[in-house]
């Protein structure tokens, strides 16, 4: 899966499904101070993700990812294996 | 009051279709490919809960069905109540709802469960979706209720019995008001169970005439639902806050037939219907109509029709069963046809009791409206029995 298409499938279920105002989704944007995501999010995203790109997200790797971008190289890093 | 039902999804528009005889049955055909044996069913319209009516996301997403109907007829409820969230901020309010299943979300886990066998895979909506109470853990967050609050389970009585536990409430001055309801989800997991009992009329052909209470060719009920929501208050604090009080409920009766899982008892129904009137003060020739429970069942009407012989053979009560028109509304039921009896109070009519064609040995001596009928309605029981025997009645009066 190409880069673009990680971003856009991303950006599309920042807006649909967890509601995040389109203003705030930038590459250095924060998951949880800028987007307003939350631990309930966090449970729903392992499940889009496992839906959108086949992987089951690590919590404990999680934690080191604090901004989009840093979100789109662990799904990146996850899908091209 | 508030309504989400296959008769209208507001109060005018449910008002209209009672006096016209109009039924709300369908057929879901994609139910006989799932293995129905009938595909008959109350046709309900998807209550859509947007962003803008509930601004958390976290909450819609613990929203069933069910919940999601409870909302709509909430929303109404309170709004000509006039409760606004400032008003909840400063006052004590209370929510006791009926609802006896949440059977999709529970289906729709366990699937993916036997599938992905990780139960990080089932998002965290799920366990608010798959319990019962969803309907009133959801509308005491979304409202800002802050009183009693739990869910009554009482199988097709339970939409009564809230409404009884909540007249309770307020007369032993333990709230000032309450809202209460009840709810049924539509879904097709819902009522598979029914089903296998052969509990439904196949009557596909027509489905406007399939449900028939009363009815000697009566062959099953037909299953529904909605949500209907009504704001039960104290008198005296009503009117000191200018509310607009539509109607009173007086008494509450209740009975267990003590036997039986799914086959009615006369002696159980005449028990209860009994304390309700003996709770209002009331006679049998005090009551203008009774809306009875009749499901379109061959055990169940019958039973009712002995009982209410018994009773009000004598009397000028007119009676019909709105179940004709909507179906059984399940655990909403018991709530919604106290909402169509205000309805009628209000309207000066008797809703009829349609498809009543020819009555059986048990119906013909009964005072059964075959047409809608334009009269004084002041006082009305109203009648809900349930699965385990579990029976409640109530008599509301306009005021």
């Amino acid at each position: 899966m190409q880069r673009t298409d990680i971003e856009e499938k991303v950006k599309n279920f920042l807006l649909d499904e967890l509601e995040v105002d389109e203003e705030n989704i930038r590459d250095d944007a924060r998951l949880y101070d800028d987007m307003g995501i939350d631990s309930l999010d966090l449970v729903e995203i392992v499940v889009i993700v496992d839906r959108e790109f086949g992987f089951k997200i690590n919590p404990e790797e999680m934690k080191n990812v604090s901004t989009l971008r840093q979100f789109c190289d662990y799904i990146e890093a996850n899908t091209t294996k | 009051m508030g309504i989400w039902s296959c008769l209208g999804t507001d109060i005018d528009t449910v008002s209209r279709s009672l006096r016209d005889g109009k039924s709300g049955i369908g057929v879901r055909p994609e139910r006989i490919g799932y293995g129905y044996r009938s595909a008959l069913s109350g046709i309900v319209p998807e209550a859509v809960v947007t962003k803008q009516m509930v601004r958390d996301r976290h909450v819609r997403a613990g929203m069933p069905e069910e919940a999601q109907y409870a909302y709509m007829a909430s929303a109404q409820a309170l709004s000509q109540a006039g409760m606004d969230p400032a008003y909840m901020a400063e006052n004590e309010v209370g929510c006791i709802f009926g609802n006896d299943s949440s059977a999709k979300p529970v289906i729709e886990a366990a699937k993916l469960m036997d599938e992905k066998h990780d139960s990080a895979l089932l998002g965290y909506g799920t366990v608010f979706q798959a319990m019962n109470s969803t309907v009133t853990m959801n509308i005491s967050t979304i409202f800002g209720l802050r009183g009693i609050n739990f869910t009554v389970s009482a199988a097709c009585a339970s939409g009564s019995h809230s409404i009884g536990l909540a007249w309770m409430m307020i007369r032993d001055g333990l709230q000032d008001a309450v809202l209460c309801g009840g709810a049924q989800e539509t879904n097709y997991y819902s009522v598979i169970s029914f089903d296998a009992l052969s509990a439904f009329s196949v009557r596909m052909d027509a489905p406007e005439r399939a449900s028939r209470p009363f009815d000697r060719d009566r062959d099953g009920l037909v299953p529904s639902g909605g949500a209907a929501a009504l704001m039960l208050e104290d008198y005296d604090h009503a009117v000191a806050r200018g509310a607009t009080i539509l109607a009173e409920i007086s008494g509450y009766g209740f009975s267990s037939n003590g036997g039986g899982m799914s086959q009615p008892s006369d002696k159980g129904s005449l028990v209860a219907m009994s304390r309700a009137l003996q709770m209002a003060g009331v006679g049998v020739d005090d009551v203008d109509y009774v809306n009875a429970h009749a499901t379109s069942t061959p055990q169940g009407d019958a039973c009712e029709a002995r009982a209410l012989g018994q009773l009000f053979g004598k009397s000028r009560a007119l009676i019909s069963s709105t179940k004709g028109m909507t179906g059984h509304e399940m655990w909403m039921a018991g709530a919604s046809e106290v909402v169509y009896s205000i309805l009628m109070m209000h309207g000066g009519f008797v809703a009829p009791n349609v498809n009543f064609e020819n009555p059986d040995e048990y119906s013909a001596g009964l005072n059964i409206a075959r047409e809608a009928v334009e009269t004084r309605v002041d006082r009305v029981l109203s009648n809900s029995f349930g699965f385990g025997g579990t029976n409640a009645a109530l008599v509301i009066n306009k005021i």
